[in-house]
């Protein structure tokens, strides 16, 4: 599928350079002459955005670490200082909180696109198993960093957050000092959040860049699932997914910027602007929002370890959703059942997020635990079964066909394109 | 394929939004206007307006774009440069005030103003006519350094003593060479021997041995009263 660069360098200074470290020809064959299908739709816009994101968490990271200061009497004020003394500081600390933010809103549609089209299918399995390590790596990424300000739910999210690994028999109680570096979370801890904060995001880019070295080996997925067949069934990259790409991330950045400037603080909580306070809990501890489904079936369970077993698993589970399936059609399009469930378990996710901005207590528990079973056997349950029992749609014969069958069946590519558009 | 998906673009556009009127008395003519000119008229003209004219709707639409685009990336990139700058907290600092009671006749105190050292010596009778008596000619850097002043100001001892206060010099206690602190009462010249390169200043803070270029700088500052002053 990525093919051989058909890039030959002109100048000579480029023809040296090019025959020694073959750089331009490689951004060539995969960013420019690298053949897309040509049915993509928006949903497949959000890879480059989220690249986007990762790039403008990273940059703008690196200049709130110039003003930063990692310790327990100064972070908060320093977070502050950041906002009222250094030059442009709030806009820069608010594109780095919002863009955690949109980063994980970016991150779950390209997830569930994912899910619905069956991009994790053979012989995309490693691919998707990338992703399911960048997500697990950007959460912790965006726990570490939410506690360094220092608030009230930095610092209470990581007391609960760490206390998790208390749950495990014999060695949890240790787990958790070692993690702490102390008896509670301190001065230490905030040092090492601080500084795994920073290398985290780095490691993410180092399995993008796999996640992208497998996507160009296997070639992209796209929205019928069939392969790409023949030459007609695809577009160079440049400038088809480029142009496409740059218009989804520009329509991401008006959303995210909409954010920024006008709900700056919608997605956090006031309880944070509060100094940290080791000897009192805030009433309402609430984990950001791109956790709180987890934190739903965490609380679900009426066991400690269960509970975070339960929440853990929510995310392991993810791993083997390529075997988990078993249809042998690939599309969400032409599986008429399982898109049913498909947007089913969509609703289930957003109801175990509502769930878990909640107090746990009466029947939001008890729908809390309904919910959970059901995401749970989503995976477990109904993806197995319905390869089994469901009788797919016809699947087109080539991305070609599918495209031009919704104006005119199987019409000859030229005519078809143009018809209808000369019409006006 | 090309063509044939811009002429679809182009026809699409609606017959009564089209920018350019028909009566325009003089059209412009370049391939943008004829393009938007014959559009009006029909579609068959604008085929070939889009393909002959040198500069079409769509190299208009691009390049639009484009500097859109990196006026765009500039109005990004000027918080991440801007903030680079002493901010608000450090600007808040940038003045200090000493209290010259405290400082005897002949002693020498270092003071912080902006994260530098800047040094107030009480000079004594014997300092003042040393510094007094040096001629300009013997000096290795001739200008005053002395931001109370103006730029050409000479090097004399009444330019870089203390204004209407001989006996007060502050100078900032930075080598200028490569930035190092000078040792005061000491040297040939009784004022400082810098331990770093052995530059050496004279009594009144002026350069009297290399390598150092020029005379120890004297910060902006101000006799507040008769026994305080403000530097900044």
């Amino acid at each position: 599928m990525s093919g051989h660069s058909t890039f030959e360098p002109k100048h000579p200074a480029l023809k040296w350079f090019e025959s020694r470290l073959p750089l331009v020809g490689l951004i060539h064959s995969s960013f420019v002459a690298y053949p897309t299908p040509r049915n993509l739709n928006y949903w497949w816009t959000f890879g480059g955005i989220l690249s986007l994101m990762l790039v403008c968490q990273i940059v703008s990271g690196v200049v709130l670490a110039m003003h930063y200061t990692p310790h327990i009497t100064l972070a908060f004020d320093s977070v502050e200082h950041i906002m009222r003394d250094v030059s442009y500081g709030w806009l820069i600390r608010y594109i780095h909180a919002n863009g955690a933010s949109m980063f994980f809103i970016a991150v779950y549609i390209h997830m569930f696109r994912g899910l619905y089209y069956g991009s994790y299918k053979a012989p995309r399995e490693v691919l998707w198993i990338l992703g399911c390590i960048i997500y697990l790596l950007m959460m912790a990424t965006a726990f570490m960093g939410y506690v360094l300000p220092w608030g009230q739910m930095s610092f209470w999210g990581a007391t609960v957050i760490t206390n998790l690994f208390s749950a495990f028999p014999v060695v949890g109680p240790t787990i958790v000092e070692w993690l702490w570096g102390g008896f509670s979370v301190d001065n230490a801890t905030l040092n090492r959040f601080f500084s795994l904060h920073y290398l985290l995001p780095f490691m993410i880019a180092g399995v993008v860049v796999l996640h992208v070295w497998a996507l160009h080996v296997v070639g992209q997925n796209n929205p019928t699932g069939v392969e790409p067949k023949s030459p007609k069934d695809t577009v160079p990259f440049t400038p088809y997914a480029t142009i496409k790409d740059g218009f989804g991330m520009v329509c991401f950045l008006i959303f995210f910027a909409w954010f920024l400037f006008y709900i700056p603080n919608y997605l956090g909580h006031a309880d944070n602007y509060i100094p940290a306070n080791p000897l009192v809990t805030p009433a309402h501890i609430v984990p950001e929002w791109y956790y709180l489904p987890f934190y739903a079936m965490l609380r679900a369970v009426p066991d400690k370890l269960g509970g975070v077993l339960t929440m853990f698993g929510a995310i392991i589970v993810l791993f083997f959703v390529p075997w988990l399936d078993t249809s042998k059609v690939r599309s969400g399009v032409y599986r008429p059942l399982f898109k049913q469930f498909f947007w089913i378990w969509v609703v289930v996710c957003i109801g175990l997020g509502w769930l878990g901005s909640k107090p746990a207590e009466g029947g939001y528990v008890i729908a809390g635990r309904i919910l959970t079973i059901y995401y749970f056997a989503h995976f477990l349950i109904i993806l197995p079964l319905l390869g089994l029992f469901e009788k797919p749609k016809a699947v087109p014969a080539s991305i070609t066909e599918a495209v031009l069958g919704k104006n005119k069946g199987a019409a000859p590519a030229s005519a078809g394109v143009s018809a209808p558009q000369t019409k006006g | 394929m090309q063509l044939e998906a811009i002429e679809g673009r182009v026809d699409r556009v609606p017959r009564g939004r089209l920018p350019v009127s028909r009566e325009r008395s003089t059209p412009r003519r370049d391939g943008l206007a004829e393009a938007a000119v014959t559009g009006s008229r029909g579609k068959e003209t604008i085929v070939a307006a889009t393909e002959t004219a040198g500069t079409t709707r769509r190299d208009f639409l691009y390049i639009a774009t484009g500097a859109m685009g990196a006026v765009g990336a500039a109005a990004l990139v000027w918080p991440f440069v801007s903030q680079l700058q002493p901010d608000a907290s450090v600007l808040a600092m940038s003045t200090t005030e000493v209290d010259l009671t405290s400082i005897a006749e002949g002693q020498m105190v270092t003071v912080k103003w902006r994260g530098k050292p800047v040094f107030v010596w009480n000079r004594t009778e014997k300092d003042i006519a040393e510094a007094k008596e040096t001629q300009l000619s013997a000096l290795l850097d001739p200008i005053a350094r002395n931001a109370n002043l103006a730029a050409d100001a000479p090097a004399t001892d009444e330019n870089r003593a203390g204004e209407g206060h001989e006996k007060w010099l502050v100078v900032i206690g930075i080598c200028t060479h490569l930035g190092c602190v000078p040792i005061g009462h000491s040297g040939e010249y009784d004022g400082w021997f810098c331990p770093c390169h052995g530059s050496e200043y004279d009594t009144a803070g002026r350069v009297r041995r290399g390598p150092a270029p020029t005379n120890l700088d004297i910060p902006p500052y101000q006799f507040v009263s008769d026994t305080k002053i403000s530097i900044g």
